[in-house]
């Protein structure tokens, strides 16, 4: 029971703590707003720790890049605005979804590509097997007609 | 009788196909594993920090700011029209500015370029302490204490450096500080080349 005890004391004291950790409190004038800043900040990457969003990053960077979202939705910017501003200034890079251009088509469609090659493979093995399935299941049928036959000379 | 003669006609013919047939399957795999060595071969040669900057052949991001010794006076991107010059990001509390600061103060000696300094997210009297210790290659220090100015120049990570032409244009950024040998191969025959250009 102690060990129990113990480490349930241990996980409250670490979900407090990174409770500690988001200090930073917005006010919103809308709930929309409030909603668009957490899908936004969701979906902008942070260049310090790169395989975070701003939303998850302790750098100092990706607060002062959720203060400048927080700042634009209450100035009335759109989504289109905020991301935008983001591009220009850190390129691509910031968006966890890159739009569709020459130098992202292997980005997007290279897996199907990969896919696809990979379906063909199957396809051929998978044939392949079947041609030489039915070779030796001709040939077990052989050898069991001409048993039936060799039978049916015998009787 | 004669169908036996067929079913041993046939049994020849099968082990003759089969390598044939099945080579695909055997070598697919070793094929994939090239393709991907090649490709982590690649990935192997980049480095993953470097975001390549959108501002590249692009003008420069304006900026109004007090600089760091006189605050009263401002300094601003377009005070540097008509000159090739440097815009080097820094902070006293950057470990690799310090590393760096030795590289750009060479570059300072030269006199080649004129080198803006961006002190970035810094308290003044931190910044000037250090400037007094480690010398002061800039033509002169913007100060950028909430780090907006930063932000416009897409800077993620100190110290940074950009090399903006005579019109006004972004040519370059060395992300990370820089090193005698990127001064000798990059900057310098770049800086050299721009002073050359109208």
């Amino acid at each position: 029971m102690k060990p129990m005890r113990l480490l349930v004391t241990l996980l409250l004291v670490l979900l407090a703590a990174s409770a500690l950790a988001r200090v930073e409190t917005y006010v919103f004038d809308t709930p929309e707003q409030e909603a668009r800043y957490k899908s936004l900040i969701e979906e902008l990457r942070c260049l310090v720790c790169q395989n975070q969003n701003i939303a998850d990053s302790n750098a100092e960077l990706a607060l002062d890049l959720r203060q400048q979202t927080y700042e634009m939705i209450v100035a009335g910017d759109s989504d289109e605005q905020i991301y935008t501003y983001m591009v220009e200034r850190y390129g691509d890079f910031v968006l966890y979804q890159p739009p569709v251009r020459g130098s992202t088509l292997l980005l997007w469609f290279g897996p199907f590509v990969i896919l696809v090659i990979g379906i063909a493979i199957l396809v051929m093995v998978i044939r392949q097997r079947n041609r030489e399935a039915a070779k030796t299941m001709a040939e077990t049928d052989h050898q069991r007609a001409a048993e039936l036959l060799r039978q049916d000379d015998n009787q | 009788m004669t169908e036996s003669n067929e079913s041993a006609t046939d049994k020849p013919e099968q082990p003759a196909e089969q390598p044939g047939g099945g080579s695909i399957a055997r070598w697919a795999p070793l094929g994939i594993f090239l393709v991907l060595v090649v490709f982590l071969g690649i990935g192997l040669t980049l480095d993953p920090r470097e975001v390549p900057s959108p501002f590249i052949g692009k003008p420069a991001p304006e900026f109004l700011l007090p600089r760091l010794h006189d605050p009263d006076q401002t300094i601003s991107a377009a005070d540097m029209q008509g000159k090739v010059w440097l815009l080097n990001v820094w902070a006293s509390w950057c470990v690799s500015c310090r590393a760096e600061h030795e590289v750009i103060s060479k570059l300072g000696r030269m006199d080649l370029v004129d080198i803006v300094g961006l002190n970035y997210k810094d308290e003044r009297a931190d910044a000037v302490q250090w400037l007094r210790r480690f010398g002061d290659p800039y033509l002169t220090s913007a100060t950028d204490l909430d780090g907006r100015v930063g932000i416009d120049w897409g800077v993620y990570g100190v110290p940074e450096t950009f090399v903006i032409d005579k019109k006004g244009i972004v040519r370059h950024k060395h992300i990370g500080p820089v090193t005698d040998e990127s001064l000798e191969t990059t900057l310098i025959p770049l800086i050299r080349e721009l002073k050359e250009e109208s």
